[in-house]
């Protein structure tokens, strides 16, 4: 493997990013620190939501599945395990369900596969509700003596994890496979490629992100009940996030994650109520103005110039 | 003749209560250009479908060096060798000309990855007459180009058997003659192929052998003359007055 010169220069400049975000909790706000939060565990769920949909296009409705999974994961273990040790297994499990989920589904076109991604969520809620209920437990307390700033460097080194292995993956016989099979899937197996063992294993690392996503943030909810923990909602803002900035590029979601952010920050600020109606408008209007998200918009700009130039 | 490469044995396809193709069999030997002829809805891009995997067999069996192949999924088929173009030209629209072919040269018979798998893409631009022209758009190519690109994604795995479906239709009389002299490059380079085709001229001057298709079933098969002067050919292109 040969890192090109640009590689090298964007390689310090991410490195550069990631250090001054890990500044952020030494700035002392509050305030700012859980907007850091929401925004590194937005661009974790949206980025990984991304390296699958992207490429093949089939839109996952299941992180709410996995982001819940992984905060039981932590509720139920925090007594007896150590936090990154869940942190992993909660990984493990989340890789291993997306795993049965996608040889499950994946062979069937796209909208059985949103459908069927809507529906776990909602199964594995269901299913945790009755258990609690036959136990007589509500939900579970997680407490730890972590605060919000360890949280955050948690997720922070998630979401690096997510960008290098997005990275390695778009350099790699799996992510050139991906582009075929998104491009045309009839072509992709008669050149030779396992088409749904690559959506397989592709499809296992949102399934995992998502999962650590949950299992670190379990603490910050202190109390985790399922309609919290699985909340369909969350699904859709990582859809929307991840299209606003554009899933065709690996930092596509971040540029859609920090407005969208800011922008549900201030309508909860002002219109508490409101929030869902801003999110179905904010849908609508990426689907009619903007279909490949910002990236869309550059690219269109660049090719704008790019002819001017040779003109 | 020698040990065929591949071998159709009792080959038929239901779809439902309709029989596209009926107890095909014939076989390719090493070297060899085998044509595929018959009228329209005949079943020639059926038993493609059938040898490539694109479609299960209903009964019989397909085999590549005595190997069972039939039954494989078509990814598994082409690793083993044998690779195919389509009849309505498949690209690849977000890659560039250079990496549609890649595409063929990462996964298929023999591997090739990075910038040797980029190498192999240019030299058979080259050989299919697209030279410098990899950094291409595809969608800013002329038909016969399209063509071209599919042709040399199709060969960037060195085949062992080269499935070409109704390569040459569509073309205009100029082009046709470059299609033509194309694949009887690919012919002199004593590639393997099976070209299901209409146009006559490229398969009196193309093929070793022909296998004539009717309503599903092999008719004739012989030397392209032979075929063509056969009273049953003559009455399934022509109808009973003419043969």
């Amino acid at each position: 493997m040969s890192l090109t010169g640009s590689d090298l220069r964007n390689l310090v400049l991410a490195a550069l990013a990631l250090g001054i975000c890990a500044l952020l909790p030494l700035s002392g706000s509050g305030y700012w620190l859980g907007l850091g939060v929401t925004i590194a565990m937005f661009t974790a769920l949206a980025t990984s939501w991304a390296l699958f949909s992207g490429p093949t296009h089939y839109i996952s409705l299941a992180t709410a599945a996995f982001f819940g999974v992984g905060t039981y994961v932590t509720g139920l273990g925090i007594d007896s395990l150590p936090y990154w040790g869940l942190i992993g297994i909660a990984g493990a499990i989340g890789a291993v369900l997306a795993a049965l989920v996608g040889l499950a589904t994946l062979r069937l076109s796209g909208v059985y596969f949103v459908i069927f991604t809507l529906g776990l969520a909602e199964l594995v809620r269901q299913v945790i509700t009755w258990v609690q209920n036959n136990s007589g437990q509500k939900g579970l307390y997680v407490l730890t003596d972590l605060d919000e700033a360890g949280i955050y460097w948690w997720l922070l080194g998630l979401v690096t994890a997510v960008f290098v292995t997005g990275w390695l993956i778009g350099r790699s016989r799996l992510g050139f496979a991906l582009r075929i099979i998104g491009d045309d899937e009839t072509v992709a197996a008669h050149s030779g490629i396992n088409t749904a063992r690559a959506k397989v294993l592709l499809f296992m690392v949102p399934g995992a992100v998502a999962a650590m996503t949950g299992a670190i943030l379990a603490p910050r909810y202190v109390y985790i009940e399922p309609s919290l923990a699985f909340a369909p909602i969350l699904s859709f803002q990582v859809v929307i996030m991840a299209l606003l900035g554009g899933a065709s590029r690996l930092w596509g979601p971040l540029v859609g994650v920090i407005p969208f952010t800011f922008l549900l920050e201030a309508v909860s600020a002002n219109f508490p109520n409101q929030s869902t109606l801003v999110i179905g408008v904010a849908f609508l209007i990426i689907v009619y103005f903007l279909p490949n998200g910002f990236v869309g918009l550059l690219d269109r700009a660049l090719t704008r110039t790019g002819h001017r130039r040779e003109a | 003749m020698a040990a065929p490469v591949l071998s159709l044995r009792g080959v038929t396809k239901r779809f439902g209560g309709l029989t596209a193709v009926n107890a095909m069999g014939f076989d390719v030997s090493e070297h060899e250009v085998v044509g595929l002829l018959g009228p329209n809805g005949s079943g020639k891009s059926t038993t493609l479908n059938l040898i490539s995997g694109a479609l299960p067999l209903t009964s019989g069996q397909v085999s590549l060096w005595g190997t069972q192949i039939s039954g494989l999924p078509p990814q598994t088929i082409t690793r083993k060798g044998v690779s195919r173009t389509f009849q309505l030209v498949r690209l690849l629209p977000s890659m560039n000309v250079r990496e549609n072919v890649v595409a063929g040269a990462v996964f298929g018979h023999r591997r090739r990855w990075g910038g040797e798998a980029r190498d192999h893409a240019d030299q058979l631009l080259d050989q299919v007459g697209l030279g410098g022209k990899g950094d291409m758009a595809v969608g800013q190519l002329t038909y016969i180009d399209t063509k071209r690109v599919e042709l040399a994604r199709t060969l960037a795995s060195d085949p062992k058997v080269l499935l070409l479906d109704e390569w040459l239709a569509g073309l205009n009389p100029t082009e046709l003659q470059i299609g033509i002299g194309l694949i009887r490059s690919l012919r002199d380079e004593g590639r393997t192929v099976i070209l299901v085709e209409h146009v006559m001229d490229a398969i009196r001057s193309l093929c070793d052998r022909c296998v004539v298709m009717a309503a599903g079933s092999k008719i004739a098969e012989g030397t392209p003359t032979e075929v063509l002067s056969d009273k049953e050919v003559i009455r399934a292109y022509l109808g009973d007055d003419d043969a």
